[in-house]
């Protein structure tokens, strides 16, 4: 603030406040339809306050899904979702932080080379090979498997240059002192880089987190079994139905279900996501 | 690039190296070559056999008319949805950036559409709209415009075009708000001793300083858009009314799963693997070379 015009900061209050109110509306919408019962959804227009029927819709699809043909219940979607997330945050984490430790601190033939395998792969986004990367997993048989559904997703340039990136900043004499004292690589990596790189791991974590979460394209290809659905996608298949309109309080529910994981990593990390996003990006 | 200091032995870097050389290898360079391959080929019938067709896919795509609606269609979509999301995103950094009390509440309530699907983004959306229901379609209705974007392929393309903005403002609001607090207090206010309103500060300093995250914004917001769109797609129009809303990376999908054309889907899918390297190249030529204050 450089200079008391309170006009102007009343202004800013008023644009931030009409701003959030534009962002919020579609999960106010979505949340209070999940409120009422399936007769309201049949008036026009939806409701704009909250009904009464929240814990039990909630209830209704995490046990049963919505009730039609072709949808596993929400919780299990909700369990695969989390098995997704999770498996490739931590294997892409995991793979990248060694494979950059590995290419900054050892002289070995082809560095170069394996440093431009995985550079290449920056340009290749699963969305351009969408099918032959399907034929390819489903010739290893890996369709409706958990390893179908993440290993193709787990490498990452990204992770890796960020590690790498941040491993040119540790000073050269921690390795020295590291050396004299007599450890080897790995006693090294272990006990001194991995400590260091604690801040970067949880910065990642929440963004790889939220890919993994929010993949959609991908499970739509691999999941055909009801039993390994994520709830991104199954939701699709809720709205889509052919014969008639879809329960829409049910289905507000599941949206309602399927962004709550992630938005709540995002705001409960919110420091590490930002410092994350900021960094792995320049 | 590389340490002074480095460690001995050759095995363990191989070791360490090769669960991510391995899925790189398997599940990115496999699929690559295979679409390379497909792309000059073609099947029969039946699959038993495939013939060299040099170009011929490639010839075949791009005299497609639906082809070439589709570049246009992708192309209005992400320069709109990207402008409307950076617009909208610069507006609300510069206020946060000016208010003092409740900053951190806004930014939290203003950063969380970052981590919601884009499928997600579009079935929230395609509820406010729905033609029937839809709370914003009955408001349109009220003021005298007819909204139904089952049927209207303008109005899809607008819903699909607003929806994808919303899930990208979050991401271009903390991009901006960092820039904007970056940038040295003593400049602004010296600018304001000498006179110079809010509003001339925001143009004459404020907004030539911002440019380069400007710039990088804009460049990775239509990557971003470019392909992670499917999904605001799908759920919100499955590529219709009509072709109206049938982005390229849709149809590649489409193309390839629902009409089993590999060829056609693997020549598309090298289309857009060009423009990914083309964006990825401009990207790093001249996002890395920011202009530093």
């Amino acid at each position: 603030m450089v200079e008391n015009r309170p006009f102007v900061t009343v202004f800013s209050h008023l644009t931030l406040i009409v701003g959030i109110g534009i962002v919020c509306l579609p999960l106010w919408i979505a949340f209070v339809a999940s409120t009422h019962d399936v007769s309201r959804m049949f008036q026009s227009p939806a409701p704009f306050w909250p009904g009464t029927h929240l814990v039990e819709n909630y209830l209704a699809v995490l046990r049963s899904g919505i009730g039609q043909s072709a949808n596993a219940p929400v919780g299990t979607m909700l369990i695969n979702s989390l098995i997704m997330a999770l498996v490739i945050a931590i294997g892409k984490i995991s793979i990248s932080i060694v494979s950059a430790y590995a290419i900054v601190y050892f002289r070995f033939p082809f560095r170069m080379g394996f440093f431009w395998i995985i550079f290449v792969t920056l340009m290749l986004p699963v969305e351009v090979r969408i099918m032959p990367t399907y034929e390819v997993v489903a010739g290893l048989g890996m369709i409706d498997t958990y390893a179908g559904l993440t290993i193709p997703l787990i490498a990452s340039a990204t992770a890796t240059f960020l590690f790498r990136q941040f491993f040119l900043t540790v000073p050269d004499e921690l390795a020295e002192a590291a050396r004299i004292d007599g450890a080897g690589p790995l006693r090294f990596f272990r006990d001194i880089l991995l400590p260091l790189s604690k801040t970067n791991i949880a910065a990642l974590f929440v963004i790889q987190f939220i890919y993994g979460w929010n993949q959609y394209l991908w499970p739509l290809l691999v999941s055909t079994k009801e039993s390994y659905y994520t709830v991104v996608m199954g939701i699709s298949r809720m709205v889509n139905v052919v014969d008639a309109a879809p329960t829409w309080n049910l289905v507000m529910a599941t949206a309602v279900l399927g962004l709550v994981p992630p938005v709540i990593v995002v705001l409960v990390m919110q420091r590490w996501f930002v410092k994350g996003l900021v960094e792995s990006e320049k | 690039m590389i340490k002074r200091a480095t460690f001995g032995g050759v095995a363990l870097p191989y070791a360490l190296l090769l669960p991510q050389i391995a899925i790189t290898l398997i599940f990115f360079f496999w699929p690559a070559g295979e679409a390379l391959f497909q792309a000059v080929h073609v099947q029969d019938a039946l699959g038993l056999k495939t013939r060299f067709v040099w170009f011929e896919n490639f010839e075949r795509v791009f005299s497609d008319g639906y082809y070439l609606a589709s570049l246009r269609i992708t192309a209005v979509f992400t320069l709109a949805s990207c402008l409307l999301a950076m617009g909208f995103a610069l507006l609300l950094a510069v206020m946060a950036d000016r208010v003092i009390r409740g900053a951190g509440a806004y930014k939290t309530l203003l950063i969380w559409p970052y981590a919601v699907a884009p499928a997600l983004a579009g079935v929230l959306w395609g509820f406010m709209f729905n033609p029937t229901i839809g709370v914003v379609a009955h408001a349109l209705d009220a003021v005298g415009i007819k909204w139904n974007y089952y049927v209207d392929g303008d109005q899809a393309l607008f819903l699909v075009t607003i929806a994808a903005a919303w899930k990208y403002v979050s991401y271009s609001f903390i991009f901006f708000l960092a820039g904007l607090q970056s940038i040295p207090r003593s400049v602004i206010e010296a600018a304001a001793i000498d006179g110079a309103g809010p509003t001339k500060r925001f143009w004459t300093i404020v907004f030539p300083l911002l440019s380069p995250t400007t710039f990088f914004l804009l460049v990775l917001n239509l990557v971003h858009l470019f392909f992670e769109s499917f999904g605001i797609v799908h759920a919100l129009t499955q590529g219709g009314p009509g072709r109206a809303t049938e982005i390229l990376v849709f149809r590649v999908w489409s193309d390839g799963y629902r009409g089993q054309d590999y060829g056609g889907s693997a020549a598309q899918s090298v289309v857009l693997m060009a423009i990914v390297i083309a964006l990825t190249v401009i990207q790093f030529r001249y996002v890395e070379r920011k202009v530093h204050y």
